[in-house]
């Protein structure tokens, strides 16, 4: 279906194109012969759960690695990329999920890093730092050239990450979830960047895990499922709706409130003051009550306080001020694994630096947290270590081949699983959960907070952070809206978006 | 064959084919070494020989037992040769006597006091390591850089650099008996081997079977998540630098032992030694992975190349080009072996 329209996507010129390419890992096909179009000037949005093969697209296109099967048609003609640095020389940038920062170095050498600007004196340190300024101008962030990158803010990172891809004049430019570590102010200027580029030419391609903040910028939706295309149109013929049936297959729910019976308080947090290390408080004196049995979600901004919130009640942070009380008892001077032996558990934020040993496998990294339960005097039973194992597995319905499979086989989703159940092995009676969702497909995202409300129909608190609104009118009970270490409203389940976005200091998105 | 059963293989929990692989390549190098210079001299494949080869590695292999501990920890532990000859000296200083001046008396302490005493030093130099790792932040290669230039300085202050040479003790004083750990055996088979093979079999046990090895494991891969997961990551650091240090004693009493006489300056570089062995064993220096029958195979692989260089009558030089030669090989295949399917998300 071919329509002639000004302005209609399929129109306009296709700069770079797959034609059925297919990539193998032994017997793992991460994509079957698929068939790709990116349009000069367009935004082409890549949808599809975790292992739909996104960023394996992605990394055959940016020359990363190379395809099975199947061809790259760039401009008209097949080419062949033996490595991404020559995809860059032809125009094709990547920006990766991961960032690919030297943290130590500052912000004007990452930028130039590995074509640095020679000088007749070596390295033309001036004309490289004019042109980061003139960067930075255009990206709308005040970011000093000679800040060591270390220093910056996790979204800050990402925008130099930006800057350098834009600094090498790609003509596409592939971004793997930019977005999901920026605050809303950060995406708004990252979205008129990309309206600024479009508009010059530049093709993008863009992934992205926030189906709602990407159809407001995509013209193009391509729809990926287990390796395969299962749907592609212009944006005028979508609607969110539309992508989540393409990508799961079936409708998709993240659940309603459980209808749990809620009893005392289990977890009393009392005028909590945290410090950052310069000593400014990044919590400034929260109270809050958590009843056993109640799901309470805590929605906030980047640097709103969550995770150092929920950090200092798990006993990683120490706070300057005020009382957590678990079950009638102060717990502020007990060690992390007592509070966790009194059933006081946290899932963090960051998987893969907090949450997992990658050198262990599934099953030690599920009993990871509860290795007395399965040690009889010296000794752990190995017995005992499996049946609790299995048991895990099962209930929060890990995906695969067993307890002894290296943790780094599994996908995103079963990985966040692991870590959950991993603090449910610890029998706790209150689990905190710092953005449960991230970096997790939707399948997965329901999955969990399937779990929350199991646990709370069988009395767990629950506590969960997150920066999707949508999250917060899920399983949540209660909504609490943190805005600079402070509470700034608290809203029952019944609340509208909006209402949440403009208590966390958000300017809500027309 | 005796050289295989001397060497312990404590039975480890999870027993997969990549671990196989891992630990199997270190043992076919044994076996290649053992069977080449069997071939190349008549002397070499004899059982006398392979007992006083392998109290030899007795030596190497309590140190490398150790530093597996440290080295699984992410860590690493530069002091251990230094620490080995404080405690030689110590011991050797104890045989001749302690003087109390203020009581006007000589103690003569009996050998089993001396043995104690000097695991105790051991151990108490090795938790010096680990309080600075663990809670001053002191990056481990550096603290116990100073920790290694610290105790050689005072070994070499005690005896003001020379050598206790009687160590027999006297029948009189009831301190006689000091050189059964290095010259007696039992049921033929030298004591170093079997204090070899006691340690490295309760340092197996622990690491596969006690809730202790599982911590060590888990703060060596991702310490972050360990410590969040209730993990004392820093009791842990501590521990494992402590029994670092007190084998670094033993090891040096079997040495004292062995050579009758007892040095401030024994031990010199036996640290990279230990170092080598845990990695030809296949464990990574960047934490969380290693085993303890991997690094006795790696013991024994730079015990019996080097001895079997020495029998065929082969420069010392060339020992060492030998012996680097198969250390950058090992650490080649360790990257290849972590480097696939390592690297995953």
């Amino acid at each position: 279906m071919t329509r002639q329209t000004q302005g209609n996507p399929d129109a306009r010129e296709v700069v770079l194109a797959a034609r059925n390419v297919a990539k193998s890992y032994g017997n793992v096909h991460a994509l079957k012969g698929v068939n790709f179009d990116i349009h000069r000037g367009q935004v082409t949005t890549l949808f599809g759960e975790n292992g739909a093969g996104k960023s394996t697209l992605m990394k055959i296109l940016s020359g990363v690695i190379r395809p099975t099967a199947g061809q790259i048609i760039l401009d008209g003609r097949p080419v062949v990329f033996a490595n991404a640095n020559e995809a860059r020389d032809r125009g094709i940038s990547i920006i990766h999920q991961e960032l690919s920062l030297t943290p130590n170095l500052s912000v004007r050498d990452n930028i130039f890093m590995g074509r640095e600007l020679r000088g007749p004196l070596g390295v033309d340190f001036a004309e490289e730092e004019r042109q980061v300024h003139a960067l930075m101008e255009e990206l709308e962030e005040e970011i000093d050239p000679l800040t060591p990158v270390e220093e910056l803010r996790l979204g800050q990172q990402q925008i130099v990450e930006i800057a350098r891809a834009l600094s090498v004049d790609s003509r596409i430019l592939i971004m793997d979830e930019p977005t999901s570590a920026l605050s809303a102010s950060e995406v708004e200027v990252l979205f008129k960047v990309i309206r600024d580029l479009t508009a010059r030419g530049v093709s993008i391609v863009y992934i992205s895990h926030h189906l709602e903040e990407a159809l407001t910028i995509t013209d193009h939706a391509v729809v990926l499922r287990d390796g395969t295309m299962t749907a592609n149109a212009p944006r005028a013929d979508i609607d969110l709706d539309w992508i989540v049936r393409n990508m799961v297959g079936e409708n998709y729910d993240l659940g309603s409130p459980p209808d749990s019976h809620r009893r005392g308080v289990a977890l009393s947090i009392r005028n909590l003051s945290v410090p950052d290390a310069t000593g400014k408080d990044l919590v400034r004196g929260l109270s809050l009550d958590l009843r056993a049995g109640e799901i309470v979600c805590i929605y906030g901004l980047m640097g709103a306080g969550r995770t150092e919130l929920l950090e200092t009640c798990a006993g990683r942070l120490r706070a300057t001020g005020g009382e957590i009380v678990l079950e009638g008892q102060e717990i502020s001077h007990l060690s992390i694994a007592e509070r966790i032996a009194r059933g006081l558990a946290l899932v963090p934020e960051d998987r893969q630096r907090d949450g997992l040993v990658q050198t262990m496998s599934v099953g030690q990294n599920l009993s990871l947290a509860s290795i007395r339960r399965f040690t009889r005097g010296l000794f752990t039973s190995s017995r005992a270590e499996k049946a609790l194992i299995d048991d895990s597995i099962r209930s929060v319905t890990v995906k695969t081949s067993g307890g002894g499979a290296p943790i780094g086989s599994l996908s995103g989703g079963n990985q966040q699983k692991v870590v959950i159940g991993k603090m449910l092995a610890t029998k706790p009676r209150v689990i905190m959960l710092d953005e449960p969702s991230r970096g997790i497909d939707i399948g997965a995202k329901a999955e969990v907070f399937r779990l929350l409300a199991q646990g709370a129909r069988q009395g767990l608190a629950v506590l969960y952070s997150t920066s999707e609104v949508g999250e917060c009118l899920s399983v949540a009970h209660r909504i609490i809206v943190m805005h600079k270490g402070r509470i700034s409203a608290e809203f029952d389940c019944t609340v509208s978006k909006e209402k949440i976005m403009a208590a966390s200091g958000e300017s809500v998105a027309a | 064959m005796s050289a295989t059963t001397t060497a312990p293989a404590p039975k480890s929990g999870g027993f997969s084919l990549g671990r196989l692989l891992l630990e199997g390549r270190a043992f076919f190098a044994l076996i290649a070494i053992i069977a080449v210079f069997s071939a190349l001299s008549p002397n070499y494949f004899t059982v006398s020989n392979f007992l006083i080869m392998s109290s030899q590695v007795a030596i190497y292999g309590i140190l490398s037992v150790g530093m597996l501990l440290v080295i699984l920890n992410g860590g690493i532990d530069l002091s251990v040769g230094s620490i080995l000859a404080l405690c030689g000296v110590c011991a050797g200083a104890m045989m001749q006597g302690v003087e109390l001046p203020w009581a006007g008396v000589i103690l003569y302490p009996p050998v089993w006091a001396v043995v104690v005493l000097t695991v105790a030093i051991g151990a108490l130099v090795g938790a010096l390591n680990g309080v600075l790792v663990a809670f001053f932040k002191v990056p481990p290669f550096v603290a116990t850089l100073g920790v290694m230039y610290v105790a050689r300085g005072v070994a070499l202050l005690m005896t003001n650099g020379l050598t206790y040479n009687n160590l027999r003790g006297s029948e009189a004083l009831g301190n006689t008996g000091f050189n059964w750990l290095g010259f007696n055996r039992l049921w033929g088979i030298p004591i170093s081997v079997i204090v070899l093979a006691v340690v490295a079999v309760l340092a197996g046990l622990m690491l596969s079977r006690s809730a202790f090895g599982r911590w060590l494991y888990a703060s060596g891969g991702n310490e972050r998540a360990a410590e969040l997961s209730g993990v004392p990551t820093r009791l842990v650091k501590i521990t494992v630098y402590t029994v670092s240090g007190a084998l670094a004693a033993v090891a040096g009493l079997v040495l004292a032992s062995q050579l009758t006489s007892a040095g401030p300056t024994a031990g010199t570089t036996y640290e990279l030694t230990a170092i080598a062995a845990v990695v030809i064993g296949g464990a990574a220096l960047t934490g969380g992975r290693g085993g303890v029958r991997g690094t006795m195979l790696g013991a024994f692989v730079i015990g019996f190349l080097s001895a079997g260089l020495v029998i065929i009558g082969v420069s010392s030089y060339w020992q060492t080009v030998f012996t680097g030669a198969v250390i950058v090989l090992a650490v080649l295949m360790n990257s290849i072996q972590y480097g696939r399917g390592g690297r995953k998300t």
